[in-house]
């Protein structure tokens, strides 16, 4: 892979790979929250959650019919977000060529 | 004519007209505009349309039912088929409409190289979507022969006339606008009654607060919804409504197994996959993933309260009451033998009611979860139009999922199949013109599944899911997130991750006695609706193994790979020309 390829080319190689490891830490943390909300809070810990109560739900109870359904909701708009940032952070953006003509110019 | 069927009438008939309005006008004309709508419907109304899609007759006619008689175990579809759309937006949908293509046989074939995965992907995206379809066929039947007074095989065969109309002259692009329509009627139809019969119950509105709230009036009054409905149920002699785990419900390892089987076959159904390619871009497939499950969820969130609202009314108004002053709605209802009453103990009570599928004869009355939702504003006695309202949202949800289906079933045959495998020399002229007559002989053997239901639908849903989780879901994502997965390993994963699942279906549910059917004898307690999970760790475990003894894929896949992880198409000019 490390032939004569000339620096232009390998700053973007190196910028892609930045950007997917990046990617890839977003991906991480955000299902470790979707599994942790919807497979532990409304399934594994639902019977000690729904000792407590909340706004009138047993909150185990709460979270497997309601809660998670919101959570999956706030989790893919903050990975939508930050997406849009890490795109433009690393210059994988769409639609966006004429400005970078005019950066580099 | 009484008001009800007047307005029912009225409000289907203008639903219908306008389907086919936005049909006609928006008609596709190649066969990217067929197949992907031009890749030109933007993210917000690709929400909408998604939502359609993917609210079947099952969410809005049956599940609010079912989780009534479920109580916390209806957790599993709520979770289940809400949490899938968190992997499909993070693992799937912004790298395959990177890929570009029209359809998920499409990826699974270029990706690995290979028409034979291609022709395995066809197989299973064929298998899946008529499982699928003919349900919706159905619950159109159901809606026209309680709301309009027609058999159900008229009424199939009306809505059979619908979708093949819209379907074929518009192609993805015109079921694409009447998705949306179909999205806003029947969430109105779902989200009014339940706005009424909340306010109705606890004197709060909002379904998903007055779920929590105290309830005004009955037996009950001043006492939580839930706590009255644990007490309802302790009184029943059945298990606390929000109880998890207890005698009578479902075990934990086997909730988990079927909620991940549920999500996870969400995001491997191709009839949602394939929305995801008609946004013009990898950011807008993202935020529409947002869209569709914050659409999905307006009714998600309220399907629970609607269930729980549904039981304390049906259960109040019924149980131990005399039968000959039962309400009118009954007497309706039994009429399409969907409520069925037999006074066992002789003394004109309604003794005990109960899901149509128990058999105690102790239990007086035997109710369908279908009407659940159906009957719930002539419940509430609220006024005709709104009872209209529900039959028209009814039938946007069965006909908008069977039009998605439909369109998988199409592209598979005319693109998948004719165009990429026995014929690529085809112009799109011809591929535009077998794709129509494939979709128009899908919608007919769709049409004929309604009215010549084999016995055993209800029981092969959970084969849908469990064959999306075993075969697309662990290739699809490897696919995108391991450019060394193999053509050798994602054919011996899908065949063995579909083998599996349909084996220990077909075992449980076909072949033992019943009577066996139960934990004692499942593998590690999971039933077969939820073997899905366990039929995707067979397929990655496999792909992954013979991936390690097998060549690595070609520079040029490899290529492909590493191009759809970034969303700038310029990168790689040459591929970018072939899309």
């Amino acid at each position: 892979m490390a032939g004569p390829e000339n620096t232009e080319q390998s700053a973007i190689r190196e910028e892609h790979r930045r950007y997917w490891r990046t990617n890839l830490r977003i991906l991480a943390v955000l299902l470790t929250i979707w599994f942790a909300v919807s497979c532990g809070l409304g399934i594994f810990f639902v019977e000690s959650l729904n000792t407590i109560h909340f706004m009138g739900f047993p909150l185990g109870f709460w979270f497997a019919q309601q809660g998670a359904i919101y959570v999956f909701i706030v989790l893919i708009l903050i990975y939508a977000l930050l997406m849009d940032r890490e795109d433009r952070q690393f210059h994988v953006e769409e639609g966006a060529q004429a400005d970078d003509v005019e950066k580099d110019a | 004519m009484d008001p009800t069927k007047l307005w029912t009438f009225v409000i289907v008939g203008i639903t219908f007209a306008m389907y086919i309005w936005i049909a006609v006008v928006t008609r596709a004309r190649t066969t990217g505009g067929f197949y992907v709508a031009g890749h030109n419907v933007p993210a917000i109304f690709n929400g909408m349309a998604t939502g359609a899609d993917w609210m079947s007759a099952a969410s809005f006619i049956s599940m609010a039912g079912l989780i009534s008689f479920m109580g916390y175990d209806g957790c599993v579809y709520l979770m289940g088929w809400t949490g899938g759309y968190v992997l499909l937006a993070l693992l799937l949908a912004p790298y395959l409409r990177k890929f570009g293509k029209f359809t998920v046989p499409d990826f699974v074939g270029d990706r690995y190289y290979s028409n034979t995965a291609r022709l395995v992907a066809v197989f299973c995206a064929i298998f899946v979507s008529f499982t699928y379809v003919a349900g919706q066929m159905r619950g159109v039947g159901v809606v026209f022969s309680r709301f309009l007074g027609v058999g159900v095989d008229y009424g199939v065969v009306i809505g059979t006339v619908i979708v093949f109309f819209y379907a074929t002259l518009g192609g993805m692009k015109g079921i694409t606008w009447t998705q949306v329509s179909q999205y806003v009627v029947l969430i109105f139809a779902f989200l009014i009654p339940a706005f009424a019969i909340s306010h109705q119950l606890t004197g709060n509105p909002i379904p998903q607060i007055g779920f929590g709230s105290t309830l005004v009036e009955g037996p009950h009054a001043g006492e939580t919804l839930l706590r009255a409905l644990d007490q309802i149920n302790t009184d029943l002699g059945l298990p606390e409504y929000t109880a998890a785990f207890v005698k009578g419900k479902k075990s934990m390892i086997d909730v988990f197994a079927i909620a991940f089987a549920l999500m996870v076959g969400t995001a491997g159904l191709p009839h949602v996959i394939i929305r995801f390619y008609t946004v013009p871009t990898v950011r807008a497939a993202r935020w529409s993933a947002f869209w569709a499950l914050l659409f999905i969820g307006a009714l998600y969130t309220t399907a629970p309260a609607v269930g729980a609202f549904a039981r304390v009314n049906l259960i109040q108004t019924l149980h131990g009451q005399p039968y000959e002053t039962r309400p009118e709605w009954v007497k309706k209802w039994e009429d399409t033998g969907l409520i069925v009453y037999k006074d066992t103990n002789g003394n004109g009570l309604i003794d005990g009611v109960v899901r149509s599928t128990e058999t105690d004869p102790a239990k007086e009355m035997k109710v369908d979860v279908d009407i659940m939702v159906l009957a719930n504003p002539e419940i509430a006695k609220l006024p005709p139009w709104v009872v209209a309202l529900v039959a028209a949202g009814g039938l946007a949800a069965a006909l908008s999922t069977a039009a998605g289906l439909l369109l998988v079933i199409s592209s598979a045959i005319s693109h998948d199949l004719m165009k990429r495998v026995v014929k690529p020399d085809m112009t799109d002229v011809e591929e535009l013109f077998f794709a129509r007559v494939a979709a128009g002989l899908a919608v007919i053997a769709a049409g004929l599944l309604g009215i010549f239901p084999p016995g055993f639908v209800g029981q092969v849903v959970a084969f849908a899911f469990g064959l999306a989780a075993s075969s697309f879901f662990p290739v699809i994502v490897l696919g995108i997130f391991s450019k060394r997965t193999t053509k050798e390993g994602a054919i011996a994963g899908m065949l063995s991750g579909i083998g599996f699942t349909t084996a220990y279906i077909v075992y449980f549910k076909f072949i033992v006695d019943q009577q066996y059917n139960n934990a004692d004898h499942w593998l590690l307690g999971i039933s077969p609706e939820g073997i899905g999970t366990v039929g995707m760790l067979v397929n990655f475990a496999v792909t992954l193994g013979v991936t390690a003894f097998t060549p690595p894929p070609p520079q040029d896949v490899q290529e492909t790979v590493e191009m759809i992880r970034y969303p700038r198409e310029e990168q790689h000019p040459e591929k970018a020309a072939g899309i």
